[in-house]
């Protein structure tokens, strides 16, 4: 396993350096001045008064049990973000912001581990998440997150995907369905349907294969099942992680507006966690629900009642050592684990559990944002992961399965760099691998 | 200054009015506290929306029980202190006999103490828990960053009154100078407690609740 001694990383981001240059001393001065009055009150004031100092949420986190400094504490981060800037009553300089930028924005996945570990709850994910609304305030905002989030704002969805190249993605995945599936039709715009299957704006932007292959499960499966073929098609939201809960909000109305619009029974998340957060924990609060006003479910839950009801006949079962990623905004974040784990248990002969597992798992350093900070931070982001690597590597597994896409992409990082054996993938995958093509269906 | 340490008239001040001083400031000053952060928490309308007593009490026992969560079976000394080190700053002294003489003195009412072994035992490990925590803060790295004064101090005024307790109960050295130590490092601590982080005492079932009901009823998985 490759050493990374390093843990200080000098990464010049040019959103950060130029909203800097950009923000004026009287813009500096006032937005701190009420971020202060705010950490002053109600939860914060709670947070802060609360916590004893014992250092006991460092072995929830990842970064710090990558590198054992305790810069990269749960603790140390809010040492170095809101302790600071309350001790210094809001008089803080540039030099602070783009260290607690770095910090909030590239050193904490918000996987909100940390919170499960403290004796007190304290929820240091949210502190995070409010340190970047005041970045978000003060310009200071890395690049490329800025600039996925002024797509949602433009375009409604994160990758700056026009309507009609939407459209034509998924009439181009129907086409390559059609090699495969007698008759294939992914249904845009069915009224009525039972299924409004939600995917995010990187699916038709740099894996459009997975729309094939998730709508050609659910054909297998007899679901009654449509897309959307206009705007609220994509569920991601990188808004909620910059701060910016105002495109955040707009972006869960348009999506929950489609569905309405459509009359479907239900939503059905693809295989991603940031985007499920924001229906069911985030998005929804900001536009006054309680929870989502229409039912939503993950896919993972949907492909496990399509086992349990026998809609998929599972007629091989995968070989090789199989081992599970456990996704933060899916297992920790709404108990989907055991779902996974049935699923698993359907279509695997030999699972291995990575230690520790299910809402006790290590994040992948990708999710929270962090992986969308851009590829400036890389190698910081994969240094910060060692112990995951380590993780997949102890279950001697040749395959992991990550039914997230910010894990996705973030393992695939760890898998290369660290030089592990395993093969990334998601249940989708594995799920067509096993499942039997009823006659009608098979391509003569 | 040992002679006045272990005064009588040091004694009845302390007994006396200091008294009423230290439990005033700290009855007030809690309930002021937990009545703004109440008011505060309900103005942040997704904190009692989401408030679930159930996953909020499963919670508190889990983290109030020793090994009762994956944390605390990951730090097994500090999880066995910290227990027995409330217990001994919280109950020991609500049900300790020689309180409880006080306050029969009083106003001539009393309740069911606990044996003074125990009581004394408890002392014992409460006060190498104060060590304990104390070689932590200096030792763990990840401690030590984040460690303030203000962590120095409130660990100190809890230690020396049980220090003094220990040293009055068993009439070890000076013991009327110990005994006044003990009365006033004992207020001390409780006029302490609504202006330090010591107010975790009643923080704590705020935040290890909202937690849990977030857990619990949001996230539908256990928080401990």
């Amino acid at each position: 396993m490759a050493e990374v001694a390093q843990t200080q990383f000098k990464v010049e981001d040019p959103g950060i350096e130029e909203g800097l240059q950009k923000l004026t001393d009287e813009k500096k001065d006032k937005i701190l001045s009420e971020f202060v009055a705010f950490l002053k009150k109600g939860r914060f004031d709670v947070y802060v008064n609360t916590c004893i100092h014992c250092g006991l949420c460092s072995d929830a986190c990842h970064w710090y049990q990558s590198f054992k400094d305790p810069i990269y504490s749960p603790a140390g981060k809010v040492k170095q973000t809101i302790w600071e800037i309350l001790r210094r009553d809001g008089k803080v300089d540039r030099a602070f912001i783009r260290r607690a930028a770095e910090v909030a924005f590239t050193e904490c996945n918000l996987c909100k581990k940390c919170s499960m570990y403290c004796p007190f709850g304290i929820d240091i994910g949210y502190m995070m998440n409010l340190v970047r609304r005041l970045c978000h305030l003060l310009g200071v905002v890395p690049l490329y997150i800025q600039d996925t989030v002024n797509s949602h704002s433009a375009t409604l969805n994160q990758m700056w995907v026009k309507q009609d190249e939407w459209i034509d993605t998924i009439f181009w995945q129907e086409d390559e369905g059609l090699a495969e599936i007698k008759n294939f039709k992914i249904p845009f715009d069915k009224e009525g349907a039972d299924i409004m299957f939600s995917v995010i704006g990187p699916e038709p932007k740099f894996k459009p294969q997975l729309i094939k292959e998730v709508a050609t499960l659910m054909t297998i499966a007899g679901v009654d099942f449509t897309f959307p073929s206009f705007d609220g098609w994509d569920n991601s939201d990188m808004a909620m992680y910059i701060g910016d809960f105002e495109i955040c909000g707009r972006n869960k109305k348009y999506h929950f507006e489609a569905a309405l619009r459509l009359k479907v029974k239900r939503i059905v998340m693809c295989e991603c966690g940031h985007a499920f957060r924001s229906v069911y924990d985030v998005g929804n609060r900001w536009l006054g629900w309680k929870a989502h006003p229409i039912p939503v479910i993950h896919a993972i839950q949907l492909y496990y009642e399509l086992l349990k009801t026998g809609k998929l006949k599972v007629v091989r079962k995968i070989k090789e050592p199989v081992t599970l990623h456990d996704p933060c905004n899916v297992v920790r974040g709404r108990g989907l684990g055991k779902y996974a784990r049935y699923i698993i248990e359907q279509i695997c002969e030999d699972f291995r559990e990575m230690t520790p597992n299910g809402e006790h798992n290590f994040c992948c350093a990708a999710g929270g944002g962090v992986i969308n900070c851009g590829p400036i931070w890389r190698g910081k982001r994969v240094a910060g992961n060692k112990v995951k690597a380590e993780q997949i590597k102890a279950t001697g597994a040749k395959i992991v399965i990550t039914p997230c896409h910010n894990c996705h992409s973030g393992i695939a990082d760890i898998i290369q760099t660290y030089n592990l054996d395993v093969k990334n993938v998601f249940f989708v995958d594995l799920l067509l691998q096993v499942v039997e093509i009823p006659d009608h269906l098979k391509v003569e | 200054m040992l002679e006045f340490l272990g005064s009588d008239t040091l004694y009845k001040i302390l007994r006396g009015p200091m008294c009423w001083v230290a439990f005033g400031i700290f009855i007030i000053g809690s309930i002021y506290r937990i009545v703004k952060w109440y008011k505060e928490l309900s103005d942040e309308k997704v904190v009692f929306a989401y408030f679930k007593p159930w996953y909020a009490l499963k919670s508190y026992l889990h983290w109030l029980t020793p090994y009762g969560s994956r944390n605390w079976r990951l730090h097994p000394y500090m999880s066995l202190f910290t227990f027995f080190f409330h217990v001994g700053i919280v109950i020991i002294p609500i049900f300790l006999s020689a309180h409880n003489l006080l306050i029969y003195e009083s106003w001539g009412i009393s309740w069911w103490t606990v044996p003074d072994a125990i009581a004394d035992a408890i002392t014992l490990i409460a006060l190498i828990a104060c060590v304990f925590f104390l070689g932590r803060r200096l030792i763990l790295k990840e401690v030590r960053y984040v460690t303030s004064a203000s962590d120095y101090y409130i660990l100190g005024v809890v230690f020396f009154t049980l220090l003094t307790a220990f040293l009055a109960y068993h009439q070890i050295g000076y013991y009327k100078a110990f005994l006044n130590l003990h009365i006033f490092f004992g207020e001390l601590m409780l006029v302490s407690i609504p202006f330090t982080r010591l107010a975790h005492m009643w923080s704590f079932f705020f935040t290890r609740g909202y937690t849990a009901s977030e857990f619990g009823y949001v996230r539908r998985v256990k928080d401990w």
